[in-house]
């Protein structure tokens, strides 16, 4: 090819299909992928019965990847809000650094993957569970409620709540109590802790159309809901002690995190400034960590003494 | 300093795009091979 026939073609080469490796590590969301990976490593530690621990990482493995699939799916089709916030403007798409088809492509080619994988490996109730995540996340989640209800990350919280539940029947080949229960934990912890993120990050919400509950209902209304939520998971955390699937130690520190989680609302429906949503929103992270990881402990202790649920 | 050249830039990202690419099918390679070993005794 001629210097000058290189030349012309050069800009639009440089544009097109052009994403690093970093963006496609970036658009499957690896902050978000930690969490539901920790929390799907504790449902299969949790679950009664045993799986090869090369089957569990290959299970984990099929989680994370298809966590990351539908990221990548949602920031495809989320593009054109991405570009709006502050939050999210420097995503590979929104600055032009990846094609929308590139992201979608990538996304289903990882969902399907991912399931298939799951179901060959695993089981197909653990692989059923994990499209079913994928899909509630994408279509119910992103394409419907996202721009349309107040109530989006509420119902849609059902997707990040999946992932105990696809460890669990993994190990076991089914849904039990005791997977509906950790299920239950993330679903009523995901309001108050978008909310939290929401309050402070309205102007933002407001300005991409997003009907988050503070551009909605208003901040007042925001901080009672929020607050209601931590209340509600006071008896959701005790749950799985009620079921018998963690012991006295998970009890007592899950009801300390659970007040203290309470104080967090309390003290952002006190304060008219966002310091307190901002607390709240790094404390609701680590709260979740805490309560999942006590899970753990408590598991490993029982394991330890002979028990082994 | 000189501005890196667009062409090369890109050339330079699809190549270590393709290197990543060929870690993922060596690695489902191995998934697969390791799969089938821990089904076959079992697992």
């Amino acid at each position: 090819m001629s210097e000058r026939s290189t030349a012309a073609i050069a800009p639009n080469l440089s544009t097109l299909g052009g994403a690093a490796v970093g963006d496609y590590v970036q658009i499957l969301k690896p902050r978000v992928m930690s969490l539901v990976v920790f929390t799907g490593v504790v449902g299969l530690v949790v679950a009664p019965g045993h799986l090869h621990p090369f089957l569990a990482a290959v299970a984990i493995l099929c989680i994370a990847i298809g966590a990351g699939a539908s990221g990548a799916i949602n920031m495809w089709y989320d593009r054109d809000i991405d570009r709006v916030m502050r939050r999210t403007a420097s995503r590979p798409l929104p600055t032009g650094r990846m094609l929308p088809g590139e992201a979608l492509g990538f996304g289903c080619v990882l969902a399907v993957g991912s399931v298939a994988v799951m179901g060959i490996a695993v089981n197909w109730v653990a692989a059923e569970l994990l499209a079913l995540t994928i899909a509630f996340y994408v279509f119910v989640y992103t394409i419907w409620l996202k721009r349309r209800t107040p109530q989006n990350i509420v119902i849609g919280g059902a997707a990040g709540a999946l992932p105990p539940l696809i460890g669990w029947a993994a190990v076991t080949g089914d849904v039990g109590w005791g997977a509906i229960a950790l299920f239950a934990i993330i679903f009523f912890w995901t309001p108050p802790h978008f909310w939290a993120l929401s309050l402070y990050k309205a102007d933002e919400y407001a300005s991409a159309g997003i009907p988050m509950l503070p551009v909605v209902a208003g901040e007042r209304e925001t901080k009672r809901q929020m607050l209601l939520y931590t209340l509600v998971l006071w008896p959701v955390t005790a749950a799985p002690w009620l079921l018998g699937i963690a012991g006295p130690l998970y009890a007592a520190g899950a009801g300390g995190f659970s007040l203290l989680f309470t104080l967090a609302a309390l003290r952002v429906w006190r304060d008219d400034t966002h310091r307190s949503a901002r607390q709240m929103f790094a404390f609701s992270l680590a709260y979740l960590f805490l309560i999942f990881t006590l899970l753990l402990v408590d598991h490993g202790i029982e394991y330890a003494v002979g028990g082994g649920r | 300093m000189m501005a890196d050249d667009p062409v090369d830039s890109r050339s330079r990202r699809i190549r270590a795009r393709n290197r990543a690419l060929l870690l993922v099918l060596l690695g489902l390679v191995a998934l697969f091979y390791a799969l089938t070993i821990v089904r076959m005794s079992g697992g």
